[in-house]
């Protein structure tokens, strides 16, 4: 039965208290939350542990469910707020860490594991700024129009369109130093 | 699409799958979450975190368009513009001026709250106080706003005193000359209340006028830096200065116990560099001179030199857990752990209370025979506090603050610390609300205020929390205050519980920083009282000097039975303060008593000017608590002098000269005088009573105070007590158990026996 309802149905569901709607509603989406967020992030580890506060965070976040919108956007939306959220305090914390040279050390080691596990994708993705990230994630990543997109970003959608040129002249630049 | 975007969009489609165990633990965790949230459901729900970051009408013409909105139409901007223009004017003819310039009569009008109660400080980041009078739509308005005098953030009473005595006829030409710098003065005007410093709210009208009258308003920009910069260390240093004596001497030895937590050390400082001579071991001097004013056990004092003793009351308990503690783990405790006032004062007396309409507390006097010492007499003073109907308490705000580090994780810390709370929540109104902030790894608000009605919540909230993480100090104290400030309403009385082991990395970094804000948050009525909890890094001196920083209790629990003791039978004394404040002098008549010496409270003593100083800052008696001070007196002529009168002093009267020459209080011991506010008051009320011998004789609970007074110096090196020892003050003890409902006074006996045989 519960298959067959819609994810909004649901998630008004298990904002009213309803446990199995909420828990089908998690089977669903756990990947979906995962993969955005690993495509917002570019790492497995960081990924996961976005999508575990995710979800603990979840029955709460339910309550400001208003389904108003499709439940995939809200649920992109919320993932990049967390992802943003996350983006912020690892700002704080590498500040602050300037003293802590170890652990910086081990925190570039690891990155720099990363970037040779992914190569070419995390190369051109950290060579874009945030917001284009966040835009080429939902944009490619997740087949969103670019309507969808704005929406999920708070922007408009005439900006998408603006990212993404951006996002293309960024990557032919890429393209264009490795060619030389 | 382009290739680029193509194979970026293909890198980004070939991202790894989810781990199936990382899936599932998640799944778990947010379903465990969802049921406590509909478990938690039963208030009211705090209002989610906007889903976007961005707000909903952004964009820099939406800005522009929401600002013009807010104009109004061409008079108002008639009137503000004229207003500026004014301004400009008034300025300008102000600087043609030569010297410092003396702001007209007539904005000296519009300003006076402003000019005499806030004091300009350098820092740019200061916050902006308007004059409380200034109206928006008055042309005075940018008068009073002009003088927008900058906060000092911290201290500063900003505009709470509206006392327009203390203006002076010279205030600040300084903001003024900024005024045409900020033409926006009316919007200023209306914000700036807003803000935290600006509206805190005074206890009441002396401290302001106090502070008032030490930060006049300087008279050019110039002077404005030095004056401010003096105003503000020299308000620290006089409260530093009273603090001073009172910590000194056990403050100073606990320094040595625990140098990782310094509060103390501001304080012992300050001793050490005054008094060089200080000395780590026990030994009292063996004279009575000055230098030795601040030594660790209170001297035997001489009346003809200081007829004077002034001590502020102390209600804590800590220590005589911590000596408990200790004994039953098989060691004698440390004797800088042994405070002998609150190894009396942790059992409840019962002496005579006080009458309906009287003072919240009575003061009992007997004199009796010292117990071990023939030539002496103990003067025992006992303040019973009054027991208000409990069936109309104020509602009770409390906010449990809870250290959750790592080190919290052993039996007799968390876990304890739970249960302890729980029993007190069983005693709790279905009205009174409960808040709980935990800091270390999981810092911030676990639950927010909650009616005790709802126990489940609560207790379902305490269950979760979990000992564990980095001590990462979030800001755990100022959040506390945060919450129970909001919490606190008319007539409800708001207290913040410390529970914790010592770790008082609450987000204020440095220690003494830490006092000095707890201090300052004690204007805002809320009280702070601390749970100890574990051995091993108790950093007693901290906690002391928190509790009473806070106008609060210290309590060191270390078993399920002390919780109760302190959570549950003694609860309305713990929670509900009667009297603030309360400070004992005693001025000994030389004519009777030659020598006198007072056992304990070596770290309350006041100065005596302090007595009678309302800024100073003293212990708080609870609903139905009791205090008991005990002086140990030497009569005049006794053969049990300590002191060899001087050959060139001036000799005590006698008592027929002081008969012959009318004076008053002949055949008294001495006079004794209390001064405590009652809660919410800033001016103390004082209460005065003679010291007379009477012939009463002395009852089990004067009996027993005695004994442990006895109990405490024998732990402390026994320096008065002759060959008075263990079995001696059992038998006092023993033959003044009394009623003991709760066994405490067994339980006393019993660690007498044990010390006794420990320190054999």
């Amino acid at each position: 039965m519960l298959m067959d309802t819609s994810d909004e149905t649901l998630a008004s569901a298990a904002a009213g208290g309803d446990r199995d709607a909420f828990a089908s509603l998690l089977g669903r989406h756990y990947d979906r939350v995962f993969g955005l967020a690993y495509r917002l992030t570019g790492s497995r580890a960081e990924a996961q542990d976005l999508a575990q506060d995710i979800c603990a965070a979840l029955p709460a976040k339910l309550r400001g469910w208003r389904g108003d919108a499709r439940l995939t956007t809200w649920l992109y939306r919320v993932v990049v707020n967390a992802a943003h959220d996350l983006r912020r305090r690892q700002a704080t914390r590498s500040r602050v860490s300037a003293g802590w040279g170890d652990w910086e050390i081990a925190r570039q080691d690891q990155i720099a594991e990363d970037r040779a596990a992914m190569g070419w994708l995390t190369e051109a993705m950290t060579r874009l700024s945030p917001e284009l990230r966040d835009t080429v994630a939902l944009v490619l990543g997740e087949d969103m129009t670019q309507a969808d997109v704005g929406v999920v970003l708070g922007v408009s959608e005439g900006t998408i369109a603006w990212r993404m040129s951006e996002v293309k002249k960024r990557l032919r630049a890429i393209a264009a130093e490795e060619a030389l | 699409m382009t290739d680029e975007l193509d194979a970026l969009k293909a890198a980004l489609r070939a991202g790894p799958a989810p781990d199936a165990t990382a899936k599932v633990d998640a799944i778990a965790l947010a379903m465990k979450n969802f049921d406590s949230e509909q478990n938690a459901r039963q208030g009211s729900a705090d209002a989610t975190r906007p889903s976007q970051d961005r707000p909903d009408e952004a964009g820099v013409l939406t800005g522009v368009w929401n600002m013009l909105k807010g104009f109004t139409g061409k008079q108002a901007l008639a009137v503000t513009t004229s207003v500026a223009a004014l301004c400009v004017a008034l300025v300008v003819v102000d600087q043609s001026g030569p010297g410092p310039v003396v702001v007209p009569k007539t904005v000296v009008d519009a300003v006076p709250s402003t000019g005499g109660t806030v004091a300009p400080a350098p820092e740019p980041e200061a916050t902006i106080a308007p004059a409380p009078r200034a109206d928006a739509t008055t042309p005075q308005a940018p008068d009073a706003g002009g003088v927008t005098a900058p906060v000092q953030n911290a201290d500063a009473t900003g505009t709470e005193a509206p006392t327009p005595s203390a203006a002076d006829p010279a205030p600040a030409p300084g903001p003024l000359a900024k005024a045409p710098a900020e033409p926006a003065k009316p919007d200023v005007a209306e914000v700036a209340p807003a803000r935290d410093q600006a509206t805190e709210t005074p206890m009441g009208g002396a401290k302001v006028d106090a502070e008032a009258k030490q930060k006049t308003s300087p008279t050019s920009p110039a002077q404005t830096t030095s004056n401010d910069l003096a105003a503000e260390p020299e308000a620290d240093f006089a409260r530093n200065e009273a603090a001073a004596p009172v910590a000194a001497s056990p403050l100073a030895r606990s320094r040595k116990a625990a140098p990782a937590m310094g509060i103390a050390e501001g304080y012992a400082d300050a001793v050490l560099s005054e008094a060089p001579i200080l000395d780590d071991t026990y030994t009292p001097p063996a004279d009575n001179t000055e230098a030795f004013a601040n030594a660790p056990t209170n001297p035997v004092k001489v009346t003809a030199e200081e007829p004077v003793s002034t001590f502020s009351i102390d209600v804590d308990t800590a220590s005589y857990a911590v000596v408990r503690n200790s004994l039953n783990s098989g060691q004698l405790p440390p004797p800088e752990a042994v405070r002998i006032e609150e190894m009396v004062n942790y059992f409840p007396y019962s002496y005579a209370a006080p009458k309906a309409d009287d003072a919240p507390f009575k003061a009992s006097v007997t004199v009796m025979q010292t117990p071990w010492n023939a030539g002496t007499e103990l003067v025992h003073i006992g303040l019973q506090g009054e027991l208000p109907a409990i069936d109309d308490r104020p509602p009770l705000n409390l906010v449990f603050l809870i250290d959750t580090s790592g080190s919290m994780n052993e039996p007799s810390k968390l876990p304890l610390l739970k249960q302890s709370l729980s029993l007190l929540l069983a005693q709790l109104r279905p009205e009174d609300e409960v808040a709980i902030v935990a800091y270390a790894g999981s810092a911030g608000q676990v639950l927010k205020p909650t009616k005790a009605a709802d126990k489940a919540a609560i207790l379902g909230a305490l269950d979760r929390l979990d000992a564990g993480g980095s001590t990462a100090g979030a800001e755990g104290l100022a959040l506390a205050y945060r919450v129970a400030e909001k919490m606190g309403g008319e007539g409800q009385v708001s207290r913040i519980l410390l529970a914790t082991d010592g770790d008082f990395n609450v987000g204020i970094d440095d220690p003494e920083g830490l006092t000095a804000y707890i201090a300052k948050k004690r204007e805002t009525g809320v009280y702070l009282s601390v749970l100890g909890f574990g051995r091993g890094n108790l950093d007693d001196a901290t906690m002391q000097a928190l509790a009473q920083n806070g106008n609060g209790t210290a309590a060191y629990i270390d078993t399920l039975q002390e919780a109760r003791k302190t959570l549950v039978d003694q609860l309305t004394g713990a929670l509900f303060p009667i009297a603030n404040d309360v400070k004992i002098q005693v001025e000994w008549n030389p004519a009777t008593v030659a020598e006198y010496r007072l056992i304990g409270y070596e770290t309350r003593a006041l100065r005596r000017e302090d007595f009678n100083n309302d800024r100073v800052d003293a212990g708080e008696i609870g609903a139905g608590h009791t205090v008991t001070a005990i002086y140990e007196v030497t009569p005049v002529g006794s053969p049990a002098l300590k002191n060899d009168p001087l050959r060139y002093g001036a000799s005590a009267p006698a008592v027929e000269d002081q008969a012959a020459s009318g004076q008053a209080g002949v055949g008294e011991l001495g006079f004794l005088r209390l001064r405590y506010k009652e809660p919410g008051q800033d001016t103390s009320k004082l209460i005065e009573s003679p010291i007379v011998e009477g012939d009463t004789k002395p009852g089990d609970d004067v009996r027993f105070g005695v004994a442990m007074a006895g109990f405490g110096q024998l732990l402390t090196g026994a320096t008065y007590l002759g060959d008075w020892g263990w079995d001696q003050a059992i038998d006092l003890a023993v033959g003044a158990r009394g009623d003991d409902p709760y066994g405490y006074r067994v339980e006393a006996v019993n660690l007498m026996r044990l010390a006794k045989s420990l320190a054999k």
